[in-house]
Parts: structure tokens; C-alpha cells; sequence
């Protein structure tokens, strides 16, 4: 339960983080992706700054030791290239990535919400495509980066 | 237009989310990755054990944006004037493409560019391209920025 209760709050700040940033206001992550016109460089600051935060911290978890999740490893393939660029298209349409709209999701606003729709059944039907119709030479081991 | 005040809020809230980030891999092990953890929590049967975390993960992104709605409204976009069947074609396309690629701006952006994983960057690099062809298309040569 403790356990729980952690995870709950590491990710209560996760989401409060994405709202300070700006990341779930759709039309601001759209002005900051329109790079050839009216371009709002601002959020590449959250990357940034979350980059900055991130990586010394991993490395001194890391040389702690202990059992710990690590990247999964693959091929420079469809998968993973072709699964980039249309997730990036997607991202550019609503302005909304995975994380954000389900941020967006609990405060009720309905575009996050019909966009989480999208989204869930997304992921549905990617895990449907996996092992039937491979379409990559890559071994299917680990299919997520970050959550296998 | 943009201005500092919006990239010292970014920076702050870019902050939190690698701390958040770094806190998850501390206490519990894991690599915070959405897509991964929502798909993960989409298949309760095959990843029992570890459903739990993931739900709470879920239930800790809803909450800041339950109390968001309270305390700062501004902070999110509770109306606007996209197309529904947009919005549901952008999170169909969003959803399948990252959990394809293994990741989406959290697992390859943050987590696995964290890791120095040469193909997060690749990913990243690619779907920053791609929205930013998208974003493109729309502004300036479909609608002439009406979007």
C-alpha cells in the first residue's frame, strides 16, 4: 500500500509538472511544433529542464546498484521509426501526448478526453498488430522503452 | 508570442517531471514511460503484479489534473474548437505510433534520451519532425492558420 502511495504522489507531481510547463495547453505544444512559422520555443525547455534533473539523478541511482528497469533494446526499424513518425503526426494534430491528456483528462476537459479515447485505442490496436503481422525483423522481445 | 515567464514555468515544470521521473526509477525501479505504463494497465490479466503501480501511476496523473480544474483552470484547455473526429484521429494515430516505436515524449524523450539511448533520440527526432510537418500543413497550407 505504501508502495501505492508513492507512486500516486511521484506522478500527482509528474502531472502537476506537466501542467506548470504549458505541456497541456494543446495550442501552445502546436505553437511550439509550427517551427517554420509563428514558432514558441518555450516548451523545449521542459525537456530540457527535465533532462537536467533527470540524468545525474539515474546515474547516481544507478551506481547505487539495485533492480531497476532499463531500456529495451532493438533495431533502427519501421517500429520504431515509422511508430515515431506517426506518433509524431498525432501529436501535431491535437496538440495532446499520451501524458498530458490523461492529465487533461482529470481536470474533465472533453478535448483530452476524446483524444485519450484515440490514444487507448491506439495502444489496442498496436498490441493487436504485435506477433500477427511483424513488421520488423527485430526480435519482439521488449516492445516499450520505458515500461516492457 | 511567447514570453520568459514561459520558459521559466516550463523550466520549473520540466523540473518537477524529471525529479518525478527520477523518484519512480528510486523507489519503485521503473522507467516512467505513459504509454508503456497505460498499455501495461490495459492488460490486467498477463502483468497482475505489477497492474497496481500502474493504476496508481494513472490515478496520480488524474488527480493533478482534478485538482488543476480547482485550483488553476488556465492550466488546462477544457473547450476548444477542434474537430471531434481530429482529436480522436490525433490520439488514435498518437497512441498506436508510440506504443509501436516503444515509446512516446515521455519514454523516448525523457527516460530513454535520460539513458542516452541513441534511438530514443532517433524516435524523438523523428516525431518532433513529423509534428512539426504536421503543425505546418495545418497552419499555413490547409486552413492559413485558423487552426
Amino acid at each position: 500500500m505504501k508502495r501505492l502511495l508513492i507512486s500516486f504522489g511521484w506522478d500527482a507531481l509528474f502531472g502537476t509538472g506537466l501542467l506548470i510547463s504549458g505541456m497541456t495547453l494543446p495550442a501552445k505544444v502546436q505553437g511550439f511544433l509550427d517551427v517554420a512559422g509563428n514558432w514558441d520555443p518555450s516548451l523545449a525547455f521542459v525537456m530540457g529542464a527535465a533532462l537536467a534533473v533527470f540524468i545525474p539523478l539515474r546515474i547516481l541511482i544507478e551506481r547505487r546498484g539495485g533492480v531497476h528497469e532499463t531500456l529495451a533494446r532493438g533495431h533502427y526499424d519501421v517500429r520504431l521509426l515509422g511508430g515515431a513518425a506517426l506518433f509524431g503526426a498525432g501529436w501535431g494534430l491535437g496538440g495532446y501526448c499520451p501524458g498530458p491528456s490523461v492529465v487533461s483528462a482529470g481536470a474533465g476537459a472533453l478535448p483530452a478526453i476524446i483524444v485519450l479515447a484515440g490514444t487507448l485505442a491506439g495502444i489496442w490496436l498496436a498490441d493487436r498488430t504485435r506477433g500477427s503481422a511483424p513488421l520488423s525483423i527485430a526480435p519482439p522481445a521488449s516492445p516499450d522503452a520505458c515500461a516492457p | 508570442m511567447f514570453v520568459a515567464a514561459d520558459i521559466a514555468r516550463a523550466a520549473v515544470g520540466g523540473s518537477l517531471v524529471g525529479l518525478s521521473t527520477a523518484g519512480m526509477l528510486y523507489t519503485h525501479g521503473r522507467l516512467s514511460g505513459i504509454t508503456g505504463i497505460v498499455g501495461g494497465a490495459m492488460h490486467p490479466k498477463a502483468q497482475s503484479e505489477s497492474w497496481s503501480w500502474r493504476a496508481a501511476f494513472i490515478a496520480g496523473l488524474l488527480v493533478s489534473g482534478l485538482i488543476a480544474r480547482v485550483v488553476r483552470p488556465d492550466l488546462v484547455t477544457l473547450h476548444n474548437t477542434t474537430n471531434v473526429v481530429v482529436l480522436a484521429v490525433a490520439g488514435l494515430l498518437a497512441g498506436f505510433g508510440a506504443r509501436i516505436s516503444g515509446g512516446c515524449t515521455s519514454g523516448h524523450g525523457i527516460c530513454g534520451i535520460g539513458s542516452f539511448s541513441l534511438r530514443s533520440m532517433a524516435a524523438t527526432g523523428t516525431f518532433m519532425v513529423l509534428g512539426a510537418v504536421v503543425v505546418y500543413t495545418m497552419r499555413h497550407v490547409l486552413f492559413g492558420g485558423g487552426v
